[in-house]
């Protein structure tokens, strides 16, 4: 175990670039020769996979610091290269102290009041936190106005960049050489006015001499099943610079000709620049073997996967699991089922004391296979056991044991062991021992499904383990993780620590997120059956004997029936609305309209008039659940929700509910009364065009003759589906299942009704009835220039008659238009939210109830300029001071009790 | 032309600048430096109407729709 030392805090980072010298004094060895192992599979000495540069292979000691693979973070090597090469990452800076630097004399071609000026400005954006590269750009900018140098008056030549690495000054190529020539020349002061600190980064440093080699740590060989030995992409690259080198310095000795110089030269730019970065642009980038592009320096810290977004803010981690899920509405919102196979394997650590000693040696007995049992003890020594079906018993029995007693030592599995005779004052062996046992009912674990845009995406539930492979959870948590159950998968973590373990049940709880911080109202509520069966059960006046009723509410909370309402026959009766009212908390008041259109009013926990359905208990619009967690708390409205669902399905299966292809029939009459309708229309149209064609129309203020024809033929084509649609309404009857779902917001709109039973309507392209296909004509089955209403899209029919072959063609021109739409969307606003929560993570609301950022700037002095938080504001307003009044004195004139 | 009064026009709102007294009552109030404050540019419209130079606070107080007015503190800044 690793001690803890004293945290420390950084006072200051400083960056510079690395001198020759460095590298070399960093390096353990330098590499000259580009082979790496010999015959007999050992690494040869000064050459890639040098023993100096840290140990991979485990067992081995490193040469250098005589640590073990593992412990030893491997040393750097160097390579000295024939010629210098130009920084790939420096390309930008080197052209810009080129183009600001004298030809001739490499000073700064500014005179000492430019120079003066600009130290200033660096100062005043130094202490001003601004962009000190701004000022320098700005610096380099007048500096390259200057013809002649204003210190030996040399005429100053033009620098041309040919990217990534290549320079000519006056149609000449400047070789690496000649620049770091230059570069050495530039005086430290003149680099002072650059913002170039001297002393950290001299600029010639940004051409290479010396070529640091990653210590062998940084770039291990893997061992194919074969035996065969497969290096890393670096050590490749490594071998290309080392190979160009060496040819580079055979050639120079003897002398080569020029050309075979410079071309070398130019290879060993190409292998140290794709050595950095493999895809720079105007480099081609080096390939493996295979094809495949090398993954280099800069490609192992860049993007999705890099080090920075993949490893460090990222990363893989331990007790947590993943699996498909599956709805289950008889458990709680609270509760997650999680397959007793995944129970197994997830452990919680847990301190064997004197109060906990019995029951986790229960777990340890029972063993890794038999369910809640524990998987590894740890024993006070440190030393970690695995507990197996054979040794199970004897360490249950151990860990009772009193100390002393037993041979304490004994590692070996088999050991058999007797509680000998026991002092009965010394304390058990177990006391202290930490076991890892298996998850069980009741452990609060983190539930997670991506993409986790909002809070609600990993809310904290209580684990009930349950057969099969499935996550279980309840169905009115659909909507905070956006879950359905077509194959989705969720993540499972398990919480390790007390002090997580306390905020995930404070903080994470479903039930306190029941209300949503992005509007204030309920995001859990009841979902599509459930809003079908309160309907089912409120809108009319139901009656249900006592079994009914009892049925309808055995899997509620409530476990007694109120007086009944009618009797029957000798044989007590209740209203559906009793029924429901039951689940209200006692003393609750409300009155709001329902989404069926009636009003609801609810008085001292009893529903008096009305129907529940979407507007009442819905997930984002329920009234009640929204009332229900601002009075009563959150516990109670976990409560309600539960109670709901559990009645809601209860209900809607006494009804009985189904929908089918017939439900959408209409009488001979309403499709005759439809096509009517359509006909009418139609003709409108043609009307329309006609008068358009005779130039009689007359254009509406602000648009065109054209935009006008359009607009009216759409207002026409639309009344026609809409009085379609009324058609079909007036024909469905309201006990209708599609009748019932649109009405009640539990699924679907009288807008898929008409559609479905009466007629598609308009199909449209970018809010346009469709005009593209051919010239002047959607399709070739149509004259040019044809306006009617079915060449340009509307569809006539019901998607229950069926399409035409151009209407479907139409049809899936629009449905094409909305998939692309939605794909588009989210791929964009996903880089948005990305780039919004970078940006804003940092912000803090402080104690003082200003909002801060990690700077301690104030961003807001107030947190949202108003201090209130959405959760707890009524409909929108910071306060509802009338509903306050309304209930304090309420209170004061019946002082019940708190509900139940 | 009569030149028309930014501050006049009805969304902008109330710009008043703090003399010396009210900035140091705010920095000792909120426990900052003046440069923590949010800044507003010294070409701002409000700004070049008050006179105000770099280095002056300003105190914005904007209408709300849930709490009566929130207030809000900025310093002015060259740009």
């Amino acid at each position: 175990m690793s001690q803890r030392t004293t945290p420390k805090t950084i006072e200051t980072i400083e960056f510079g670039l690395m001198s020759p010298e460095e590298y070399r004094n960093m390096s353990v060895t330098k590499i000259i020769t580009a082979d790496t192992y010999d015959d007999d599979g050992f690494p040869i000495d000064m050459g890639l996979m040098d023993p100096r540069l840290g140990v991979i292979d485990p067992g081995l000691q490193c040469k250098t610091c005589g640590k073990r693979s593992g412990r030893c973070e491997g040393h750097f090597g160097h390579i000295e290269l024939a010629a210098p090469v130009v920084h790939p990452g420096f390309s930008k800076l080197i052209r810009r102290l080129l183009r600001g630097t004298c030809h001739d004399c490499a000073r700064l071609l500014l005179d000492d009041s430019q120079q003066e000026e600009y130290r200033e400005k660096l100062e005043t954006a130094r202490e001003l936190e601004e962009d000190v590269s701004d000022v320098m750009k700005s610096a380099i900018r007048s500096a390259r106005k200057a013809g002649t140098c204003p210190h030996c008056e040399a005429e100053q030549k033009d620098v041309k960049h040919d990217k990534p690495t290549t320079y000519y000054e006056d149609g000449q190529k400047l070789m690496p050489s000649d620049i770091r020539d230059r570069f050495e020349r530039i005086p430290d002061d003149d680099l002072r006015v650059l913002g170039i600190n001297a002393d950290r980064a001299r600029p010639e440093w940004m051409i290479l001499t010396v070529l640091p080699v990653p210590p062998v740590t940084a770039r291990p060989s893997i061992t194919l099943d074969s035996g065969q030995r497969s290096e890393d992409d670096l050590t490749h690259k490594l071998v290309d610079i080392i190979r160009i080198n060496q040819r580079f310095m055979e050639n120079r000795e003897a002398g080569s000709p020029q050309l075979i110089i410079e071309d070398l030269w130019e290879l060993l730019q190409y292998h140290v620049t794709t050595f950095v970065d493999n895809e720079i642009s105007g480099t081609p980038p080096a390939h493996h073997r295979s094809g495949r592009p090398l993954k280099t320096l800069s490609q192992r810290l860049k993007g999705k996967e890099g080090r920075f977004r993949g490893s460090l803010s990222g990363k893989r981690v331990n007790f947590s699991s993943r699996t498909v899920i599956s709805p289950d509405p008889t458990i709680s919102v609270n509760e997650v089922g999680v397959p007793e196979e995944i129970a197994k394997e997830m452990t919680l650590k847990v301190k064997v004391t004197e109060n906990n000693i019995e029951e986790i040696v229960e777990y340890v007995r029972r063993g890794p296979e038999d369910h809640p049992g524990a998987n590894y003890v740890k024993r006070e020594d440190g030393r970690r056991l695995k507990v197996k079906d054979k040794n199970a018993e004897a360490l249950a029995e151990r860990m009772l044991t009193p100390e002393g007693a037993g041979p304490m030592a004994g590692e070996g599995d088999e050991e058999e062991e007797e509680a000998g005779a026991s002092d009965d004052d010394a304390d058990p062996q177990g006391l202290g021992w930490t076991v890892e046992r298996h998850l069980t009912d009741g452990d609060v674990v983190l539930f997670n499904r991506q993409p986790s845009l909002h809070r609600m995406s990993m809310m904290a539930h209580e684990v009930v383990v349950m057969p099969y492979k499935t996550f279980r959870l309840n169905t009115t948590v659909c909507p905070p993780y956006n879950a359905d159950f077509d194959g989705d998968e969720m993540n499972m973590h398990v919480v390790q620590s007390e002090e997580a373990l306390a905020e995930a049940e404070v903080l994470m709880k479903v039930q306190e997120h029941i209300l949503s911080p992005r509007f204030g109202g309920p995001i859990i509520g009841a979902i599509q059956d459930h809003i079908s069966g309160t309907y089912l059960l409120t809108h009319e006046e139901e009656l249900f004997d006592e079994s009914q009723a009892l049925d309808l509410l055995r899997k509620t909370s409530v476990t007694e029936l109120p007086e009944a309402d009618e009797e029957i026959d000798g044989d007590e009766h209740w209203y559906g609305d009793t029924v429901f009212s039951l689940l209200l908390p006692d003393g609750l008041d409300m009155e709001f309209e329902s989404s069926a259109g009636d009003t609801v009013v609810i008085e001292d926990g009893e529903l008096l008039e009305g129907t529940i359905d979407e507007d009442a208990v819905g997930s984002f619009v329920g009234e009640i659940v929204e009332t229900v967690a601002k009075i009563y708390g959150m516990d109670r409205t976990a409560r309600f929700i539960d109670d709901v669902s559990s009645l809601a399905i209860r209900s809607i299966m006494h009804f009985g509910f189904s929908f089918g292809i017939s439900d959408e029939d209409l009488p001979e009459e309403a499709r005759e009364e439809i096509d009517v309708g359509i006909e009418e229309a139609e003709e409108e149209v043609e009307r329309l065009i006609e008068t358009y064609e005779r130039g009689e129309l007359e254009s509406l203020p602000g648009r065109s003759l054209e935009e006008t024809l359009e607009m009216k033929i759409m207002q026409a084509l639309g009344k026609a589906r809409d009085s379609a649609g009324e058609i079909a309404e007036q024909y469905l009857e309201d006990d209708n299942p599609g009748v019932v779902m649109a009405d009640s917001g539990a699924r679907g709109s009288m807008l898929n009704l008409t559609q479905m039973a009466g007629c598609v309507g308009q199909q449209a392209v970018r809010g346009e009835r469709i005009n593209r296909g051919y010239e002047n004509r959607t399709l070739s089955h149509f004259k040019e220039d044809d306006l009617s209403a079915d060449a340009r899209g509307f569809v006539r029919h019901s998607y229950k008659e069926g399409l035409e072959p151009r209407e479907f063609f139409f049809h899936a021109m629009g449905g094409r238009e909305g998939l692309v739409d939605t794909a588009v969307r989210t791929s964009k606003s996903g880089y948005l939210q990305r780039r919004l929560i970078n940006a804003l993570q940092e912000l803090e609301a402080q104690y003082d109830g200003t909002v801060r950022n990690s700077e301690n700037d104030i961003v807001q002095f107030e947190y949202g300029e108003d201090g209130t938080d959405p959760m707890k504001m009524p409909d929108g307003d910071a306060v509802d001071v009338d509903a306050i009044a309304d209930r304090v004195l309420d209170a004061d004139e019946a002082p019940a009790g708190g509900d139940d | 032309m009569a030149r028309y009064d930014v501050l006049d026009h009805e969304l902008v709102p109330e710009h008043v600048v703090l003399d010396d007294d009210e900035v140091e009552e705010l920095l000792e109030r909120y426990d900052i430096k003046k440069t923590d404050l949010p800044k507003i540019g010294r070409l701002d419209a409000a700004v070049k109407e008050l006179d105000a130079e770099p280095g002056d606070v300003l105190k914005i107080v904007r209408e709300s729709w849930t709490t009566d007015e929130a207030i809000a503190y900025r310093i002015v800044v060259d740009e």
